[in-house]
């Protein structure tokens, strides 16, 4: 593959839920291969939204999705799937078969692979987000940092071209965020992450977007961003008590 | 399988029964309680033959015999409805101990117990070598209809998500100093009922949007092909073809 093409390219979406409710209102965002970029916005914002369009379970009224160059359409929705691996919010929706093995096994296996090759690729999964003792556990059986990282898993196992997380760090402790962080960082895959998490957004991505009813309105390093108090404000992005964007040493 | 979903019948093991593949098993239980069940009642000894058989095989399994015996106690109300048998049965009669029995009911009590003895024996054994998972997949393996199958299988993934939210909302309830004493109280343990069907509802609607992130189009993938060889297939029915051999010359004697 060309290695210009944008991992994900959307332009001019739009969407309306089947209720009349507009929650889209002509979002355009590139990203670029092996880019790590953080989706900010409140709650309602039409986040969780777009993420839907993304591997066409929502189908757009108006504008386009393309990943790596493939539009999200039905004739490719199987490949689609493949190339975009979304973490849901609930590690508990996300983990719907009796153990972590057959779990991490499900998408590969539904795009055909079998024997051999789909336990090296369940094993490879865990073992990038150092799961791997777990295999055989039911999912229930894991602590809630552990689940999220075996969701993280089910979708590396697809091998996917992109990333996207839905809030990550939500009821993660601060070692489940820490180790998250790192899991992430050392992946070579472009990454979207979903979240209101401001510290976790300036730690873990150089750019940021800001999505506010319906549209991207700010789009650029997310340090910068975060130091804007008037957009942040306007957009009911708030930092944490005491936290200060400039004091973060982020070039690591 | 690991530590998975170890369900209480389950005991933990690696004998030869523990190996056989789970849609041998099935299929080896099932053709052994339907041969116990052809067998006429009069021919005593073919009983005791079987139990001599299930004995063999729990003896390669290594279970107990007082793990199997505590295990077979669901038995108990059938043997309750057995021991009427005798009592209310019609037709001729005879007198054991000053009581007087009805003969056909005293063969319909025997009938019920020596046969439903050996059915529950056979499941415990079953039960007790095949973890939950496992026997799942070998009813689909054997063309149970693939939609219960996912039905069970997903029991057996959100009973515990689902008992856990059942629990959280009790301490909820509880600790704003409900009681759920009386009968007044009927109507918010019904709300909470409802409470918890639109929850799992939504979770079941999420489910299903992760399931087709991942590719899911209808049907589960294939991730575990249960096979068995031929040596496999061998070892488990040899348990219901002797049977068989004992059958047939019950009929024949
Ligand atoms: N299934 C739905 N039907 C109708 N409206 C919805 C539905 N889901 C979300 N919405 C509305 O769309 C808007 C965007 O929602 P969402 O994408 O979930 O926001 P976010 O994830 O940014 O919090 C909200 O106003 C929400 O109420
Ligand atoms: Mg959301």
């Amino acid at each position: 593959m060309d290695a210009v093409t944008a991992s994900l390219d959307v332009s001019g979406l739009a969407y309306a839920y089947p209720d009349g409710h507009q929650a889209l209102f002509g979002v355009d965002l590139v990203i670029g291969r092996g880019e790590r970029v953080a989706l900010l916005g409140p709650n309602g914002a039409g986040k969780t939204t777009l993420v839907l369009h993304l591997n066409g379970i929502l189908t757009a009224g108006s504008g386009s999705v393309t990943v790596a160059g493939l539009p999200v359409a039905r004739e490719h929705l199987a490949e689609i799937r493949r190339r975009v691996g979304i973490v849901f919010q609930d590690p508990d929706d996300q983990l719907f078969m009796p153990s972590v093995r057959e779990d991490v096994a499900f998408g590969p296996a539904a795009s055909g692979l079998r024997g051999p090759e789909l336990e090296a690729r369940v094993e490879k999964a865990l073992g990038q987000v150092g799961m791997a003792e777990y295999v055989d556990r039911p999912p229930h059986h894991l602590s809630f940092g552990q689940r999220r990282r075996v969701a993280v898993a089910t979708v590396l196992a697809m091998e996917p071209e992109i990333l996207v997380l839905d809030e990550p760090s939500s009821n993660l402790d601060p070692a489940s965020r820490r180790e998250l962080a790192e899991i992430l960082r050392s992946l070579d895959v472009t990454v979207l992450m979903v979240t209101h998490d401001l510290p976790y957004a300036l730690e873990m991505c150089p750019r940021a977007l800001v999505l506010s009813e319906g549209v991207i309105v700010a789009d650029g390093p997310t340090a910068e961003l975060l130091c804007d108090e008037g957009l942040m404000r306007a957009h009911r992005l708030e930092l944490p008590f005491g936290f200060d964007p400039r004091s973060v040493d982020t070039r690591s | 399988m690991g530590a998975g979903h170890a369900h209480r019948l389950y005991r933990h093991g690696h004998s030869p029964v523990h190996r056989l593949p789970p849609h041998c098993k099935l299929a080896a239980v099932l053709c052994f309680v339907v041969v116990v069940v052809s067998t006429p009642r009069e021919a005593m000894w073919a009983f005791a033959l079987y139990a001599v058989l299930l004995g063999a095989v729990a003896g390669v399994a290594r279970i107990p015999a007082g793990f199997l015996l505590k295990r077979m106690l669901i038995e108990v109300p059938f043997v309750a409805f057995a021991v009427l048998m005798p009592f209310v049965a019609q037709g001729e009669r005879v007198e054991v101990m000053g009581v007087s029995l009805s003969v056909s009911g005293l063969w319909g009590a025997w009938n019920v117990l020596a046969k439903g003895t050996l059915g529950v024996a056979a499941s415990v054994i079953l039960a007790s070598t095949t973890e939950l998972r496992e026997l799942l997949l070998g009813l689909q393996r054997l063309k149970l209809p693939p939609l219960l199958v996912q039905i069970a299988s997903f029991m057996i993934r959100y009973g515990d998500v689902i008992t856990d939210e059942m629990r959280r909302m009790r301490i909820a309830r509880e600790s704003r100093g409900f009681d759920s004493r009386g009968i007044r109280q009927w109507g918010v343990l019904g709300k909470s009922a409802g409470a918890l069907f639109i929850r799992s509802y939504e979770r079941g609607e999420r489910v299903h949007l992760a399931m087709m992130s991942r590719g899911y189009a209808g049907s589960m993938p294939v991730i575990d092909e249960v096979t068995a060889s031929r040596a496999q297939w061998a070892r488990a029915l040899a348990l219901p073809l002797s049977a068989l051999a004992v059958c047939l010359l019950g009929w024949t004697l």
